[in-house]
């Protein structure tokens, strides 16, 4: 169903539709990040396209890419029963200019999904007029869910108890037991950085 | 009275007295007259409730008054997953409560922070407060939340602070349990059924 749309796409934006890839039915386009907010300002105003609601956005790190980081839209027609996914690749290998529209003009809903992707990728969104961190605290430094994070490090807001006497009072039981799998590290480097 | 060994009933008068130690009488009216401050932060509070509804019924332990406030409580429930961003939160209500002062840890979330295995979450709330007593699981069965609570009592009634933890059970039936029918049993039941309707009505 979406097959059309994509053709349509194509028709008006030519070459600046860099790939169409498709998966068990659902068509995706790929569009470079200069043309991210033109490209979606059309799918919502154009008659043909009407795609009134941004169900989801979001980012995806691939470390071996360049660019690093994708961000994806999923789009959805209410009337014309039709959904579309977008993507773009931004940033250089150290996850640095990562910059990409803000589309929150095109639809409103998009602001607290930036202020997301923001949060756990550091995705730059231009234009955005309260870009700051939504889930975690402003203390936070980094960004959980790029996989450069050691996926063991914590930053606690408290510090955690320790000393003397408080040996006694912690839990009576080992870290694992009672686990049907161990803690484990999944970085390469191994847990230098547990707090 | 809680600890009968250390109390002595003395006979002679008409209506009769007990003497015994005032850090026994204490401890005696503190582990039965818990007011709690339920810290409720996930999905262990759908169990939670169903402990503390007429089912399983706390009010059965002196412990069914909720206080909303942590300055009238004596007894923090940590029911579910605390995550970075609410440690300062939990230590700050658990700081506000007047001694003495209980903890426990209702789940494995609370207690040593399950598989959440992250970035956001406290790795066991003993990371942030001292806890009394541990009750893993996920959820922890309401039976096992009432151990809890009963070793709580126990601890309370004795003075004892070292945290303890409920081990999970096992069904003394488990293995023992009896397979009663079988289809072969059926099919000859069946056979001896239509045999004896034959002769009856034979």
């Amino acid at each position: 169903m979406s097959k059309a749309l994509v053709e349509k796409l194509k028709a008006r934006f030519g070459a600046r539709i860099l790939a169409t890839p498709s998966q068990h039915g659902d068509e995706a386009i790929v569009v470079a990040a200069a043309d991210w907010r033109e490209v979606h300002q059309f799918l919502r105003d154009d008659p043909g396209c009407e795609m009134q609601m941004l169900i989801d956005l979001c980012g995806v790190d691939y470390p071996d890419r360049e660019p690093r980081f994708e961000v994806v839209t999923h789009l959805y027609s209410l009337t014309k029963k039709h959904r579309l996914r977008v993507k773009t690749a931004v940033g250089d290998a150290d996850g640095d200019g990562a910059d990409v529209d803000s589309l929150l003009p095109v639809w409103r809903s998009a602001d607290w999904m930036e202020r997301e992707a923001f949060d756990m990728f550091g995705l730059n969104f231009v234009g955005h007029p309260d870009l700051r961190r939504i889930l975690l605290y402003p203390e936070f430094e980094g960004h959980p869910l790029r996989k450069d994070y050691p996926a063991q490090r914590t930053q606690p807001l408290v510090p955690y108890r320790e000393g003397q006497g408080v040996q006694g009072k912690l839990a009576p039981f080992g870290p694992d037991e009672g686990m049907p799998f161990g803690r484990q590290t999944h970085d390469a480097s191994g847990p230098s950085e547990v707090n | 009275m809680g600890d009968l060994t250390r109390t002595h009933v003395v006979e002679g008068s008409e209506q009769g007295f007990a003497t015994t130690r005032f850090q026994d009488l204490l401890g005696w009216a503190r582990k039965y007259s818990l007011f709690q401050y339920p810290f409720v932060t996930a999905c262990c509070g759908m169990e939670f409730m169903s402990f503390a509804s007429p089912r399983f019924d706390m009010a059965r332990f002196g412990a069914e008054a909720p206080r909303f406030s942590p300055r009238q409580a004596d007894l923090l429930w940590v029911v579910g997953t605390i995550s970075q961003r609410q440690a300062p939160v939990l230590r700050r209500v658990w700081e506000q409560m007047t001694d003495p002062k209980w903890v426990l840890a209702f789940g494995t979330c609370a207690s040593c922070g399950g598989f959440y295995d992250n970035y956001a979450t406290v790795a066991g709330i003993d990371k942030i407060i001292p806890v009394d007593v541990y009750v893993p699981g996920c959820p922890p069965r309401p039976e096992a939340v009432i151990d809890g609570l009963l070793l709580l009592q126990d601890k309370i009634a004795t003075g004892d602070r070292t945290p303890g933890i409920i081990k999970p059970r096992v069904d003394p039936m488990q293995g023992q349990l009896v397979t009663l029918r079988t289809p072969a049993d059926l099919d000859e039941s069946h056979a001896a059924l239509e045999a004896k309707v034959k002769r009856l009505g034979g």
